[in-house]
Order: C-alpha cells, then structure tokens, then sequence
C-alpha cells in the first residue's frame, strides 16, 4: 500500500481559513458544507497561553474504522493507497462511515443523499499535483507526499521535527499529521 | 486548561454540533428487529416444549406477528437511507467487516425462515388467513409442508433469531467512534430487552389466564436480567477510559440524566416489574399496565441508546459559528 501523509506545520498556520476556501472551490462543495475546517486550540492559564491553529481534514487512516463498516463497499481504499474515497453509486447513505469515524469528518451531500469527504484531492494527486488545500496555503505551512519515499518533504519534516497525531489512541493509523 | 474553537464555520448538517444522523427511525427498527426476535423465539420455545395446550397463543397464533413487526421494522430502515434508489447495493456484496452488511444478510435468511414458521401456525390459529393461503396456487401444499417441519423450524428459528436480537445491539457496539455505545454487553442486552417486549406481547392481546401468567413470571426473568445487564453497561463505561467516563457523564449527572432514570429505568423497567412481582396475578389492569410500560421501555431504550451514543464522542470542539444565528438576524 503506497502510504500518503499530510503535514501541517502549527507554527506557521495563521488559521486564516484559505485550505477550506480552496477545498470548496476545487471540489464544489456545496454552501453550508465543509470538508475541511480549522481549529484554534488554546492551552495553559492566562496569561501563559498557547495557541495553536490546526487545518482539519479527514485523516486518511491507515486502519480506517469507516472503511470496515461500510456495508457496500462503497468506502474504500482509492488504487492501493491510503486515500479513502467514498463511491457515489455504491452508497446508500446509511449512515454507518459517519458513526464509524472517530474524527466526524464525512457529511451527507444534500439533496442527493450521499456521503462525502476530504479526498486529498485525488484528482490532482493523479496528476502529480499537491490537494488544493496545500497549495493555497498562503503560508506554506501545509506539506503533502509519500510517506514511503524517504526522501519526499513530508518524509523528511517528520523525521527532523516533533508532530503529533490526533486520537492516535484510536488506533485508526491517521495520517494527518501536525508539526510542533 | 484546554480549549478547542472551531476557527472557520463548519456546521454539516446532521454532524454538527453533535451527531444527530439516526433518530426515531433507527430506534424504532433495532426496537421492532428486537421484537420480532423475542416473538419467534417464544413461537419456537412453544413448540419444542410441546405445550401447545397451556400456550396456546404463542403456539398457535404468534409466529405470525413476527414479520408484520420486522417488517414494520424495515420500513422505517428504508425511511432512514439517505440515498433511498440505492437499497440494492446492500445485496450486491458481503462486508465481513460491516455488522450492517452481516445483518442485511441474515435478514435475508430468517424472512423466509418466519414465514415458514407463520404458515406452519395459520390453519390453527388463524384459519380465515389460511383459508385465503389455500386460494394461491401451491399455497396449501406449502402450508402442509411448513406444518409437517414445524419441529425443525422451530429449531432453526431459535439460532438466527437470537443473531436478529443480539445484531440490534452490535450494530451500534462495533462503532469505536462511539464511547457510549462501545461495549459488547449491548448485543445481549438489546436481545434480552427484544425478548422482554415479545413477552407481553400475549399478555396485551388477551391470552388465557395460566398463559398470561406464565409470560409474567418469563418476563420478571427476562427484565431483571436486563436490569443486571444496564448495570454491567455502566459499570463498563465507568472502568473504561476518559472518553468512556465521559460517555457516562450523561447519564450520571449530564443532559440525559433525567431522560435515562426517569423516562426509561422507572417507568419502562422498575415499575412494571414490581407490578408483576406483587399484583398483576389478581388485577388484570395491572398486569396490562405493567405490559404496556414494558413495551414503551424497550423503545425508549433504544431511542435513547442511538441518541445518547451519537452525543458520545472523541472530538470536543466549541462550534463558533451557528447558522441558527444568522437565521435568527434575517427574521
């Protein structure tokens, strides 16, 4: 399985939203409905506060809860990869990914009825290009590649910097992952 | 401290603020698959017991209740799906990961299997309905057949409707996602719960005393054992880790405190169960009363089972924007 990460570095997102416009535009996504959106977390005790923005997506999972409680098929792994697609045809909007994923990162396409999702931009991955969402970053903060491929940015970053998973402890294998 | 805010507007409907994707519907068919479980198995128990002369509505007349309630069961399923036109994909493969796909399956092999149990019942129970089945063409010698294997029937009914009972419950167990619902005694408790509702069932429809009275005694069995089981559940969710303690905040303290001890365990478990402890034998009001609570609990454990589950969660963001507000500005 070809592994695809995505890297956010918290120390220079700005939290200024541009990934979750891109991400509606490149992929139509109607009005009222996001597939990504950003966090501003604040630790600590006024005033030793610390704040960090985190672009939030569909984690991609390795062991994808979504995935195995498809009862379609209609969830799965996009060509051998850790990008998981919803396939339109095969849904029945039954619901089960939405209650399966730890994250609440699907939403029901209305009115049509069925489930969508942050696909890492597949589209353009095909192509050899970055998700739209990192390539409108205006602060070069977001990173996307291969995980596999020790030499490529996203690599090298988790290598040499301290990152963090969200809800690791689920035991779905995220692979969004935040630079410290 | 920690504090988590939503930065841009993210409100997917049915998702946020909490998860609000299954409602009365779902409730009302892990109620009515439960249901129809317990039916088919006290039809069957009936049977193999051979006391068709003491039990003579569920030897003779209760098989036949099972897939109008299932069937009910399903149509608010289908009311559910999103992508109605769809239905069909759940038959054109089997998810060995997806409990959905596993009970879509075994829907499929226990609807001609309570079929098969109803016809072995009709001429006895309901000869009007069988002389109608005799009119179909080939619809007596089925009939004939279902009667002459009702012993094997009966046999087979009992594995498969305990997997229809025990599947309401792994439907929602199997969600991780889900803290309140993450705990393998929900199989047996929606399967014992199923059982309990199928209980009364002859009770409200008029069975003779000694029948009545059996089911009453079946069903302070079957309610205590659930009571017992909701106590493991908690017990569970105390033990298990943060999101699990919090899971259990609900309903110890948090907003469905109130819905969980006073609309369901008083009303729906201990009420009845005292009542046919002490007086249901000598009045009858009491003892259809206790029957009917006994129903309306089994709903209202599902209902709020799916509702409390999908407030359950890992994620715990403050949701800044709120469309309902802007909705609230342009009036």
């Amino acid at each position: 399985m070809t592994t695809y990460a995505m890297v956010i570095d918290t120390r220079t997102c700005i939290g200024c939203g541009d990934c979750v416009v891109a991400c509606k535009n490149e992929n139509k996504v109607p009005a009222g409905l996001n597939r990504d959106w950003v966090v501003e977390a604040t630790r600590g005790e006024y005033p030793d506060l610390q704040t960090e923005f985190r672009s939030e997506r569909c984690n991609h999972c390795g062991h994808a809860t979504c995935v195995s409680s498809c009862p379609t098929g209609a969830s799965h792994y996009w060509k051998d990869t850790n990008i998981v697609l919803v396939a339109e045809e095969k849904c029945t909007g039954c619901k089960a990914c939405i209650a399966a994923c730890p994250y609440d990162a699907r939403l029901i396409m209305h009115p049509q009825g069925y489930v969508d999702k942050c696909t890492f931009c597949h589209h353009r991955v095909d192509q050899g290009l970055d998700p739209a969402c990192v390539s409108s970053c205006p602060t070069h903060c977001m990173h996307f590649g291969m995980l596999d491929d020790r030499d490529s940015n996203v690599s090298r970053l988790l290598r040499e910097r301290r990152h963090k998973v969200l809800l690791g402890e689920t035991g779905n294998d995220p692979h969004v992952y935040y630079l410290l | 401290m920690i504090e988590e805010v939503l930065a841009t507007a993210r409100y997917n409907p049915k998702i946020d603020p909490t998860l609000g994707i299954w409602t009365w519907e779902i409730s009302f068919y892990l109620f009515m698959g439960g249901m129809a479980a317990g039916i088919m198995l006290f039809a069957a128990w009936a049977v193999l017991s051979r006391k068709g002369d003491q039990l003579v509505f569920a030897h003779s007349r209760f098989a036949l209740w099972a897939p109008v309630v299932l069937s009910l069961g399903m149509t608010t399923l289908f009311l559910d799906l999103e992508y109605k036109l769809h239905v069909f994909r759940f038959y054109t493969s089997l998810q060995a990961t997806s409990p959905m796909s596993w009970g879509a399956w075994v829907l499929v092999l226990i609807y001609p299997l309570m079929i098969g149990q109803a016809l072995s019942t009709l001429r006895q129970g309901y000869p009007m309905l069988a002389g109608l089945v005799n009119r179909v063409p080939g619809g007596g010698r089925v009939m004939r057949a279902c009667e002459a294997q009702r012993r094997m029937i009966a046999w087979l009914v009992i594995p498969l409707a305990v997997c229809l009972g025990i599947y309401t419950g792994v439907l929602l167990s199997a969600f991780g996602a889900r803290p309140f619902w993450n705990s393998g005694v929900l199989g047996p408790l929606f399967l014992i719960s199923g059982m309990s509702t199928a209980a009364v069932l002859p009770i409200l429809a008029g069975a003779n005393p000694p029948e009545r009275h059996f089911f009453e005694v079946v069903d302070i069995g079957l309610i205590t054992a659930e009571l017992v089981l909701i106590a493991l559940l908690l017990i569970n969710l105390a033990t298990g880790g943060a999101q699990h303690i919090q899971a259990l905040a609900l309903v110890t303290g948090g907003q469905y405190t109130v819905p969980f001890w006073l609309w369901f365990v008083l009303p729906g478990l201990l009420v009845p169960v005292v009542f046919e402890l002490v007086a249901a034998r000598r009045y009858r009001w009491l003892g259809l009363t206790a029957a009917a609570l006994v129903v309306y609990g089994g709903f209202m454990l599902r209902y709020l089972m799916v509702e409390i589950g999908q407030v359950s969660r890992w994620t715990d963001y403050a949701i800044q924007f709120d469309p309902q507000l802007l909705h609230r500005l342009v009036q």
